[in-house]
C-alpha cells in the first residue's frame, strides 16, 4: 500500500517550530533562574522534561518523514538533554548557552528542510559540540549483524513463561510469523500442563519445539522474538544459513503549504451550525413549496432564523482564522534577552493576555511593529542598571506586553518602567526638523505624538538596534494598514506606554453607507466619532485654504467627499447634507456627504491586484443588490484634511490640532 | 473491524498513524497523552493501543500500567513507540506489561505489517 507521507509534512514542520519555540522559552527561564542563583543549580525537572520531549518528538517525526538532517541534529540535542535530565551532566550557564545555540540551529535546519534546502553550514560543528558536551559517550549503535551462513535452517526451543499472556502477547502469533518465513515444523510440549482442577485459563503452560526449514538470517528470528525475550525461555540453533535483507526507507521532501491548526471544539461548533442551517433551509423550502399569504409570519420567522444562523456561521468561520496572540508574544523573551545583553541592561519581560485571539493575517503582520516597539523600549526606555539605582528603581527594568479585548477591538500594550519620553529633546528636535513652528506652544500629549512623525528619531548615536532607518512612523503606518492605530503616553521618570488598537479580523467590517451623488461609499464604523448637520455659519475658510468647521468649540478641517472624488454631489450647502466626524490617530476631521444610508456589515474585497493603492480608499465591497461600493480609509482622509489645512494656514491647524488632542480622551 | 488507539503528543505522528491504519481498514481513535487515552479506553473497548513513551500529563509507561490494571485490558496488545536510543524505556515498558514496541522512525508499510501481525 502506498501512503504519501508528504500530506503530514506541513503539520510536522509547524509542530517542530512550535517545539523549538517551547524549548527556547524553557531555556530562557532556566537561564534566568541560573543567573539569579549565580551558577549551577538543580534545574526544574519538569522544565527539562518538556525540553527533552520537544527534542524527542522532533527527532521521531523527522526520522519518520525522512528529514535526516533534522533527525540527526535533534538526536544529538536529545542525547545531551537526556544526560542532563538524568544528572550525568551538570546544568550550568555554559551548557544552557550551548543548548540555546543548538535550538537556534535546529530551527534553521527545520526551516531549511521545509524549503527543501541544505542545512546551514554551522550545523555540523554544533552537532559535534553537542556530542562532546556529553560526559558519558553513548555506545555506538549495536554492532553490525553477523550474517549467518550455515546449513539449511533453525532449531528453535520456545517456552513462554506462565504470565506470557499478560503482556498482550500470543504464542500463536509468533508461530504464524515464523511460518511466514518458511516451512515450519511445530511440536507442542505439554509437559507443564497442570491437573484440570488447578488449571488457570489466564496462564500459559505450553511450550514448543520448532524447526524452521529455511536459511533465514539470525536477525530475522531475533526480530520475531524481540518483544518476548524476557518472557520466555528461548534457544536458537542454526542448522543452516542465509543472507540478510535490506530495506531502504522512502525519502520525500517538498515545500510545505501554509496551514492552520484549529481546536477541535471550533470545528465541532461549525458542524453544529451547519446542521442548524440545513434544518432551516429544509424548513424554508417546504414553506415556499406551497406558499399562501397566511404563512407570511412563518416565512419571516424562518428568514430571521436563517439570518441568525448565517451570522453564527460567519463568526465561527472567522473564529477558525483566530490565533492566540501568544504566538507572537512567545518570541519576545528571547529578543529581550539578546537586546538587553547587547546594551548592558537588565530587563525582565512580563507577558499577559497571551490567550487573546486575533486573525491569523493580523498576527503575522503585527510581529514586526511589536518587535520594533519592544526593542525601542529596551533601547530608549529602560535605563542602565546604575542609572536606575540612582533613580531609586530596581536594577531590573520591566517591560510589559499585554493584550486584551476592548469594544470590539484587540488592544496590545507595550509599556516599560524606564525614563519616559524626554519632551524637551523631542520638541527641540522637532523644531530643528521644522516639524513644529518655533513659537508654537504644544501640550505634552502633542509633543509625545511627534515621535510618530516621519524621519523623527532622537537617538544620539546610531547603534545597530534602533537606528536602522526604520522609525516609529513606519510602525504607525504598518498598524494603520491593518486598520488599527497606535498611541503613546508617558510619565517622565516612570515609563512609557504604547497602546495599539487592532481590529479582530481583516475580512469583515461594520460600516456606515454614505451617499455622495449617485455613489455609495462605506466608512468603517470604528472611525466615526459622530455625525451632525452643520449650519453654514459655523464654517470658515481662511485665505483660499480648506474649510474649517467649528463643532462645540473644536475646529476641524472639512473634506467634501464630492469635491475630493470629483463627483456631482447633490448637497451644495452644508445644511443640506451631513458631516461625519472621523477620527484617526488622535486627530479628527469632518467629512461632508449627501446622506447616511444606514449601517451594515460588509465583506472586504481587496483592490490591490487590480488597482494601485488609492488615497482615501482602503478596499471595496459588494452590496446586497450586487453593486460595488468603495470603502473609505479614514486614516488617509484625516491625513489629507490636515495636510491641506497645514499648507494653507498653519495657525488654523495649530488651533485645530490643539483642540483635537484635548478632546480625544477615550 | 478492530479499533486501534494511537496515543502521541505529536500531532503529525498521530495523523500519520491514524491515516495509515485508517487506509488499511482499521478504525482509529486518537489521544494526545496517557490521561486522555485512559479516559477513552474506559468509554469503549479498544483492540490495540499504540502509545508514545514521552508525553505530558501521563507518559506511556504509566499508561501501560494503568491499562493492565483494568480487567478489560489485561490481555490487550499495547505497543510502545520508541527510538533506537531508548533501550531502557523499552525494558521499562515491557516490565510494565507492554506487548512490544515499534522503533521510530518507521514507515507506513512497517506499521501496517506490525499491526496485522498483532491483530492476526
Amino acid at each position: 500500500m502506498a501512503i504519501d507521507l508528504r500530506r503530514f509534512h506541513a503539520t510536522f514542520f509547524e509542530e517542530s517550530l512550535e517545539g523549538v519555540a517551547a524549548m527556547e522559552a524553557e531555556l530562557l527561564d532556566i537561564e534566568r533562574v541560573l543567573q539569579r542563583s549565580g551558577g549551577v543549580q538543580e534545574a526544574d525537572a519538569e522544565r527539562l522534561n518538556r525540553i527533552f520531549r520537544a527534542a524527542h518528538s522532533i527527532k521521531g517525526g523527522a526520522g519518520t518523514f525522512g528529514f535526516t538532517d533534522v533527525a540527526h541534529f535533534a538526536h544529538a540535542l536529545e542525547s545531551l538533554l537526556d544526560d542532563i535530565r538524568s544528572g550525568r551532566r551538570a546544568l550550568d550557564l555554559e551548557v544552557v548557552g550551548l543548548l540555546m545555540r543548538a535550538v537556534d540551529c535546529l530551527r534553521a535546519i527545520v526551516l531549511a528542510a521545509r524549503g527543501g534546502e541544505a542545512p546551514p553550514a554551522e550545523a555540523e560543528a554544533l552537532r559535534v559540540a553537542l556530542e562532546r558536551a556529553q560526559t558519558a559517550g553513548r555506545p555506538a549503535s549495536s554492532a553490525p549483524e553477523p550474517v549467518a551462513s550455515t546449513g539449511s535452517g533453525w532449531e528453535i526451543e520456545f517456552h513462554p513463561h506462565e504470565r506470557f499472556f499478560h503482556t498482550g502477547n500470543d504464542p500463536l502469533r509468533l508461530l504464524r510469523t515464523l511460518a511466514e518465513l518458511g516451512q515450519l515444523v511445530v511440536r507442542a510440549d505439554v509437559s507443564r500442563l497442570p491437573a484440570w482442577d488447578s488449571f488457570d485459563p489466564e496462564l500459559c503452560y505450553l511450550g514448543w519445539s520448532l524447526t524452521l526449514q529455511k536459511p533465514v538470517a539470525r536477525s530475522a528470528l531475533d526480530e520475531v522474538f524481540a518483544w518476548v525475550v524476557g518472557d520466555c525461555e528461548l534457544q536458537l540453533r542454526p542448522i543452516a544459513a542465509a543472507a540478510a535483507p535490506s530495506d531502504p526507507g522512502p525519502k520525500t521532501e517538498e515545500r510545505g503549504a501554509t496551514s492552520i491548526r484549529v481546536a477541535t471544539a471550533k470545528v465541532d461548533a461549525l458542524v453544529d451550525i451547519v446542521g442548524e442551517l440545513v434544518i432551516t433551509q429544509t424548513m424554508l423550502s417546504q414553506l415556499v413549496e406551497d406558499f399562501t399569504p397566511d404563512r407570511l409570519a412563518r416565512l419571516r420567522a424562518g428568514v430571521a432564523q436563517l439570518e441568525r444562523h448565517t451570522r453564527d456561521l460567519q463568526d465561527a468561520v472567522l473564529g477558525i482564522r483566530m490565533l492566540p496572540i501568544g504566538f507572537v508574544f512567545s518570541r519576545f523573551p528571547r529578543l529581550a534577552r539578546d537586546v538587553s545583553a547587547m546594551l548592558g541592561k537588565q530587563v525582565e519581560l512580563v507577558i499577559s493576555g497571551e490567550r487573546t485571539e486575533l486573525d491569523k493575517a493580523i498576527i503575522e503582520r503585527i510581529t514586526d511593529p511589536l518587535t520594533h516597539l519592544v526593542r525601542n523600549s529596551i533601547d530608549h526606555g529602560i535605563e542602565t542598571p546604575e542609572e536606575r539605582r540612582r533613580a531609586g528603581k530596581p536594577a531590573y527594568g520591566s517591560i510589559r506586553l499585554d493584550a486584551y479585548h476592548k469594544a470590539g477591538n484587540v488592544v496590545i500594550e507595550v509599556s516599560d518602567d524606564g525614563r519616559g519620553l524626554d519632551r524637551e529633546r523631542i520638541l527641540a528636535k522637532a523644531r530643528a526638523l521644522g516639524l513644529v513652528a518655533p513659537e508654537a506652544e504644544l501640550e505634552p500629549a502633542q509633543i509625545d505624538e511627534l515621535i510618530f512623525m516621519p524621519g523623527f528619531s532622537t537617538a544620539e548615536s546610531v547603534n545597530d538596534l534602533s537606528g536602522r532607518g526604520v522609525g516609529l512612523d513606519v510602525v504607525r503606518s504598518n498598524i494603520r494598514a491593518l486598520g488599527g492605530g497606535v498611541e503613546v503616553s508617558s510619565v517622565p521618570g516612570q515609563g512609557t506606554r504604547f497602546i495599539i488598537r487592532l481590529p479582530l479580523t481583516l475580512a469583515i467590517v461594520d460600516g456606515m453607507s454614505l451617499q455622495v451623488g449617485n455613489e455609495i461609499y462605506i466608512l468603517p464604523l470604528a472611525w466615526i466619532a459622530e455625525t451632525l448637520r452643520v449650519q453654514p455659519e459655523r464654517v470658515s475658510q481662511p485665505a483660499g485654504g480648506p474649510e474649517i468647521i467649528s463643532v462645540r468649540g473644536e475646529y476641524l478641517p472639512l473634506l467634501r467627499l464630492d469635491r475630493l472624488f470629483n463627483l456631482p454631489g447633490r448637497a451644495r450647502e452644508l445644511d443640506q447634507g451631513i458631516v461625519v466626524i472621523i477620527e484617526a490617530d488622535g486627530r479628527r476631521a469632518g467629512l461632508f456627504v449627501d446622506e447616511l444610508l444606514g449601517q451594515q456589515q460588509v465583506v472586504l474585497k481587496s483592490l490591490e491586484p487590480h488597482c494601485a493603492r488609492l488615497e482615501g480608499i482602503s478596499a471595496a465591497t459588494i452590496l446586497g443588490d450586487g453593486t460595488v461600493a468603495l470603502i473609505l480609509d479614514a486614516g488617509s482622509l484625516v491625513r489629507q484634511a490636515y495636510s491641506a489645512a497645514s499648507l494653507a494656514a498653519p495657525a488654523a491647524l495649530g488651533a485645530a490640532q490643539a483642540a483635537a488632542v484635548s478632546t480625544t480622551v477615550h | 473491524m478492530p479499533t486501534i488507539m494511537t496515543v502521541d503528543d505529536t500531532a503529525s505522528m498521530r495523523q500519520m498513524i491514524s491515516f495509515t491504519l485508517g487506509s488499511a481498514g482499521y478504525e482509529v481513535i486518537e489521544a494526545a497523552d496517557g490521561a486522555e487515552a485512559l479516559k477513552l479506553a474506559q468509554d469503549r473497548k479498544v483492540d490495540l493501543v499504540i502509545a508514545d513513551v514521552n508525553m505530558p500529563n501521563m507518559d506511556g509507561i504509566t499508561l501501560v500500567k494503568s491499562l493492565r490494571a483494568m480487567e478489560q485490558y489485561k490481555f490487550t496488545p499495547i505497543l510502545m513507540l520508541t527510538t533506537e536510543s531508548q533501550a531502557g524505556k523499552r525494558d521499562q515498558g515491557r516490565s510494565a506489561g507492554a506487548t512490544g514496541w515499534i522503533v521510530k522512525p518507521f514507515n507506513p508499510e512497517q506499521l501496517v505489517d506490525v499491526v496485522r501481525k498483532v491483530l492476526g
